[in-house]
């Protein structure tokens, strides 16, 4: 199966591992990840204003190439997926942010939101299958106690996102399932790291942060996967001291297209 | 600014409606952000209602919301109190020279990890 595949500025740079253990885990799973010519940043957070058109353009353009080739458009990164879903919905919700959106975009063929969008999770899921990934599991996580970080992006706004339950997610602990390893479920999981205030408020990013690290660590996590690299930036620039991984480094390893998690 | 008109942008823009708002405190309660804001989620919500905008237009409290989503998504009347503090902030940014955060303030607030995430992220939420 072939997959639109919307990378982000992030994965190009600072957080190169969660895209490459996507692609190498993807093509073991049977789907190769086409990644969009020319895509353009999401912007990372959707601006929820119903008159802000122009910046969610390029969210838009992604959406419409996906169209074009009749393929889900998959991303991995948190933020890119919570942005361009947002905007779909958006699309397909208000008549008018459509209309303003296919006039700047002044095409032929309008688009009306007919895109299907997955995070790469909801791809594991609902295209691959967790049983089916864990079929193809060669190197099982055994025994290691795994804390899902959900954050915010991935199950929120929930009356868009549509992933799982939003105050009692189950998504990302049975994929900690699939790959042999156990999941540990905590009060903070899906509480905010802080986002984008660690850029000029330090200290409160740091309060959220260390919140979320040693709730997970009174569970008994050893390692935490996300899949936000501003989430894993939060808790590690915050004193973390157990591992915060990509969950597609603890997915490669599992399928053994890489050696070990613990970097 | 005229008030009527800046209220009247507020609620267009954000699509929010907070008269449906019955004061249970939740969206404050839920805010990560609380301790740092000296106008909370639910002051928002009624001061929007009631056309009391102007000291929300010059309060930090509009640059310290996350984004989160928390209290749109565990507001039991629907009301989405974020989408207000968005509002207002666009509100104050969309201005001339409005600018929370410019290109000439990001070098000094990097360090050797900073995701691109982050400075997209931060300019997306602060400038114009």
């Amino acid at each position: 199966m072939r997959v639109s595949y919307f990378p982000g500025c992030t994965l190009k740079n600072k957080a190169r591992d969660l895209d490459e253990y996507a692609r190498k885990s993807a093509e073991v799973l049977g789907i190769t990840l086409e990644e969009i010519p020319d895509w353009q940043c999401c912007g990372g957070v959707f601006t929820t204003a119903k008159n802000e058109v122009a910046t969610k353009l390029s969210s838009v353009r992604a959406l419409k190439y996906a169209a074009a080739k009749e393929q889900p458009l998959v991303s991995v990164c948190s933020a890119c997926h919570n942005v361009i879903k947002q905007t779909n919905h958006a699309i397909k919700t208000d008549a008018d942010f459509a209309k303003k959106v296919n006039n700047y975009m002044a095409e032929e063929t309008p688009y009306a939101g007919e895109t299907q969008v997955y995070h790469y999770l909801e791809m594991l899921r609902d295209l691959v299958g967790f049983d089916a990934l864990k079929e193809k599991v060669v190197n099982a996580l055994s025994g290691k106690k795994i804390a899902a970080y959900y954050g915010c992006l991935l199950l929120r706004p929930n009356s868009v996102m549509q992933m799982d339950d939003p105050e009692n997610p189950q998504i990302m602990e049975n994929f900690i399932k699939a790959i042999g390893a156990t999941p540990v479920v905590y009060a903070m999981r899906n509480e905010c790291c802080g986002g984008y205030i660690s850029m000029e408020s330090p200290d409160l990013a740091s309060k959220k942060s260390n919140a979320v690290v040693e709730n997970a660590k009174a569970a008994g996590a050893e390692m935490i996967i996300t899949a936000c690299p501003l989430c894993k930036y939060n808790l590690i620039k915050n004193g973390a001291d157990i591992p915060v991984v990509y969950f597609t480094q603890a997915l490669a390893e599992a399928l053994g297209v890489k050696e070990d998690t613990n970097e | 600014m005229n008030k009527n008109f800046i209220q009247e942008e507020i609620l267009r823009s954000s699509g929010v409606n907070p008269k449906k708002c019955m004061k249970c405190g939740k969206c404050s309660a839920t805010c990560p952000a609380y301790d740092e804001m000296e106008y909370h989620p639910h002051q928002f919500v009624s001061m929007v209602e009631s056309g009391d905008i102007e000291p929300l237009l010059s309060s930090e409290s509009l640059y310290k919301c996350l984004s989160c989503f928390a209290c749109i998504d565990r507001c039991p009347r629907g009301v989405q109190p974020a989408k207000l503090v968005e509002a207002v902030r666009l509100a104050v940014i969309r201005q001339q020279d409005k600018n929370h955060l410019t290109a000439n303030d990001i070098p000094k607030l990097l360090d050797d990890e900073t995701p691109q995430q982050l400075i997209v992220s931060a300019f997306r939420k602060y400038t114009k």
